[in-house]
């Protein structure tokens, strides 16, 4: 690869780069996400190499490795291009045949196709399965297209031309301008004006600036930020730089949580082709304008998410938050004015430059624009990553994406947010999903986890879980959170194991009250809402809990007991043999019972029973 | 046990006079070590004149950082919230069980460390463990005592 000396060099490598490819050329594009890699798609990348040799097909067929496609849970995914057949679950076994059937011949190989579980139907191509076909995947959509690890597969479908377009043309406001007209708001949480934060940046006052991007992705339940970052990092990396240019900074830093390895690995190979290219670097094709990149590994701490604990950690120290009376804007990084965005706020920026700010600003609703990723995760038929213009409701996600619930439960509710958030009930399943919406009902956005819970899901479980976190989490700087979360963890804990009192409700609400208004930062201001969405929307079950000393969804063990139901038990003996603690007898072929001073309801013996003899059960034991 | 520190002493020459290094320099030691020996938090306060509560400091606070040695194999069960739905909590339970030591721990022989962490990423296949660097998703009890014996047989061969 030769340095790029202006941007019309640029151009000129991209129409050299189409023109090499021929677009009818077959592609064999393989999944290679975290999420495919834990369904073995290493070992069916292995086989189809060794199987296009074996055929000697080396020269005739292409085999692309791209980032994560979104439908993980039907990993390993295969996709053969041109046609677009979309092949799911690809065992090893099957690959020979979808080289010489499909690859070679266009022959669709029926039973290896994706099967509508609403429908029963089987679907050909990518676009047309229901988990797709809903989607607007203007960001996500190029991860299926690319492998990260070559720098030409981004540039060929137009990367890095919002730089070209940038650099010779545009002054920094322009720039600037452009995102606060987009009506684009940061994907890291909070919802603020991007737009807005570039321009207080730009304007104050200091030499050196610095730009930052959040891939701490702490919320759990939500994993876009990786997926992008394994996927398309130029895309994060071109955002990046046009940043830099709007605010006139040369220093960049992303900082990546120390558990997504593969995320750090193929940013730093995008790193160094971008160098390479004089992407990145001293006079940015021939600008006059310098900027680079360094990479930080986070340590591993929720709170770090957070932008001034992320500077204090970046400095080496430990990652407490600072009181925002000073925005990073103005004294940020070692004290200079600094832009914290998250990553997939970065990755829009090229999309805005591209394609301008009226066409970003028609998607979306009034005060939320442009497309949202979230991982639909949990109880849901469909799991995985799935974007979506902002406004769509959650009741299209959830049943005509996700595919409804499994087993024919009921839905219950989702929960967004992350730790910060709470559930929302089905009784709103119509709202609209942005910004503002959640935030009416008592949650918020977050970085775009939506985890279905259904009538199995214990809400003042949850709300314990949330706590939990919290308090783990919480840095300890301020007294409310620390303690505070810890008092309501208590009360919470008491409640689960029946022993919740008509006290237990009027506390937590004040102490809720206390800690969100004496808390510095972000985690604490925030804690205590999934207590009180479960609280304004769920009373019905904390007051089973603390009057009837019931769990209604059979979660709360102390609450719960197990029974064997004479009826279904052919006293195979299996539970019994399988109990941890021989809490199971009976004679063979005779029904067994459970003695339920023993049983720890560790649930080995419902994973053992083929008979679903076992059943769950909660109140008084009779 | 006595510890080489000639490594240690290499890498804090790489980051002398340097800004916020810390976390970095820890990374580094323990990527060398698998731990933070307290040898080398001496040497760092001596060399780089930093205090020792400093160190300590972060090497708490962040959970990256082991100040023991680890087990052979590490085990991260995912407590994230798309992983609690699923059972993640029974999981972690019945690993902690099988092996007979809490998150935090290490087994006896030093075959296995056990960890939970919150959220690995995966969420579309919850529950989720990961040994070493392998991801396993989609996990119950079944899949677990496969999981359990396939390292300790791994251990046996090696
Ligand atoms: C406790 C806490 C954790 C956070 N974690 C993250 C995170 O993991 N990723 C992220 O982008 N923003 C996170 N944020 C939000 C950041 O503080 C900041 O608002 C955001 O990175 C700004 O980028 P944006 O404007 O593009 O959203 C967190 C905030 C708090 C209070
Ligand atoms: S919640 Fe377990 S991987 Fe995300």
């Amino acid at each position: 690869m030769k340095k790029l000396s202006n941007p019309k060099e640029l151009e000129k490598l991209r129409k050299t780069i189409q023109n090499r490819r021929d677009p009818n050329k077959p592609v064999v594009t393989i999944c290679g996400g975290t999420g495919c890699q834990a369904s073995g798609c290493e070992h069916i990348i292995e086989t189809f190499k060794k199987e296009i040799i074996k055929q000697s097909l080396q020269e005739k067929i292409d085999v692309r490795i791209t980032g994560c496609h979104g439908f993980c849970e039907k990993g390993p995914l295969v996709v053969i291009y041109p046609s677009k057949i979309f092949y799911p679950m690809v065992k090893s076994k099957d690959v020979s045949r979808i080289i010489s059937e499909t690859v070679v011949n266009n022959k669709v190989i029926e039973e290896l196709l994706y099967v509508d579980p609403s429908s029963g139907e089987r679907i050909t191509y990518e676009d047309d399965i229901p988990f797709y076909k809903k989607q607007t995947r203007t960001i996500f959509g190029s991860n299926g297209k690319i492998d990260p690890k070559n720098i030409e597969d981004y540039i060929a479908i137009s990367g890095y031309s919002a730089l070209e377009k940038v650099l010779p043309s545009m002054k920094p406001q322009d720039v600037i301008d452009e995102v606060k007209k987009s009506g684009l708001r940061g994907r890291g949480g909070g919802g603020f004006r991007t737009g807005q934060k570039w321009e207080s940046c730009s304007k104050a006052k200091g030499k050196q600036k610095y730009i930052i991007c959040n891939a701490d992705e702490g919320d759990p339940g939500a994993y876009m930020d990786r997926s992008i970052l394994e996927g398309n990092s130029h895309s994060v990396i071109e955002g990046m730089i046009l940043g830099a240019f709007a605010i006139d900074s040369n220093h960049g830093y992303i900082y990546v949580r120390a558990e997504y390895p593969l995320a750090v690995k193929h940013f730093s190979i995008a790193l160094n082709q971008a160098r390479k290219l004089g992407l990145l670097g001293k006079n940015i094709l021939n600008s006059g304008f310098d900027f680079d990149i360094k990479i930080y590994q986070g340590g591993g701490a929720f709170v770090c998410g957070e932008s001034s604990a992320l500077i204090q950690s970046i400095e080496g120290n430990v990652g407490e938050p600072r009181a925002k009376h000073i925005h990073a804007t103005e004294r940020g990084l070692w004290d200079c004015p600094t832009v914290i965005n998250n990553v997939e706020t970065w990755a829009n920026i090229p999309l805005i430059i591209n394609k301008g700010a009226k066409w970003y600003a028609s998607i979306g609703t009034e005060k939320s624009k442009g497309t949202k990723i979230f991982s639909l995760v949990g109880k849901i038929n469909n799991t995985g990553l799935v974007e979506v213009p902002m406004g769509m409701t959650i009741k299209e996600i959830v049943f005509d994406i996700g595919g409804g619930i499994p087993n024919d439960k009921e839905f219950k509710a989702i929960q967004t947010g992350g730790p910060s958030g709470g559930c929302i009930p089905r009784s709103l399943m119509d709202m609209p999903i942005d910004f503002d919406e959640l935030k009416r009902a008592g949650s918020m956005m977050g970085s775009g986890g939506m985890i279905v819970m259904d009538e199995d899901t214990c809400m003042v479980d949850v709300a314990r879980y949330f706590m939990e976190f919290n308090l783990d989490e919480s840095c300890g700087k301020c007294s409310s959170c620390r303690e505070g979360n810890a008092r309501m963890l208590e009360i919470l804990e008491d409640i689960c194991v029946g022993k919740g009192n008509e006290n237990s409700i009027p506390l937590l609400e004040e102490l809720s009250e206390y800690i969100k208004e004496t808390s510095l930062c972000g985690l604490g201001k925030t804690a205590p809402n999934p207590v009180l969405t479960t609280l304004k929307y769920f009373k019905d079950e904390y007051l089973s809990h603390i009057q009837k000393k019931e769990c209604p969804a059979k979660v709360c063990k102390p609450l719960i007991f197990y029974e064997i139901n004479s009826e279904d038990c052919t006293g195979c003996g299996m539970c019994a043999k399988k109990c941890p603690v021989n809490a199971i007898t009976g004679e063979k072929k005779k029904p067994h019972t459970i003695d339920k001073d023993i049983c720890t309801k560790c649930g080995t013996c419902i994973a053992t029973c083929k008979f679903n003899a076992i059943q769950v059960k909660t109140g008084e034991k009779k | 046990m006595k510890i080489d520190v000639s490594h240690a002493k290499k890498i804090i020459q790489r980051y002398r006079k340097k800004k916020g290094i810390l976390i970095p320099l820890l990374q580094d030691i323990q990527a060398i070590y698998g731990y933070v020996p307290e040898e080398t938090v001496g040497l760092i306060s001596k060399e780089l004149s930093i205090y020792p509560v400093d160190i300590y400091g972060v090497t708490t606070f962040y959970t990256q950082f082991h100040l023991m040695p680890q087990g052979k194999h590490t085990i991260k069960v995912c407590q994230g919230t798309a992983c609690h739905v699923m059972g993640g909590k029974g999981i972690l339970n019945c690993i902690s069980d099988k092996l007979g030591i809490k998150d935090g721990e290490t087994t006896e022989d030093g075959r296995f460390s056990l960890e939970r962490v919150a959220c690995l990423g995966c969420c579309g296949m919850a529950p989720v463990v990961v040994v070493d660097e392998d991801f396993h998703g989609n996990c119950n009890f079944q899949k677990i005592d496969y999981l359990l014996n396939q390292y300790k047989s791994k251990k046996e061969e090696s």
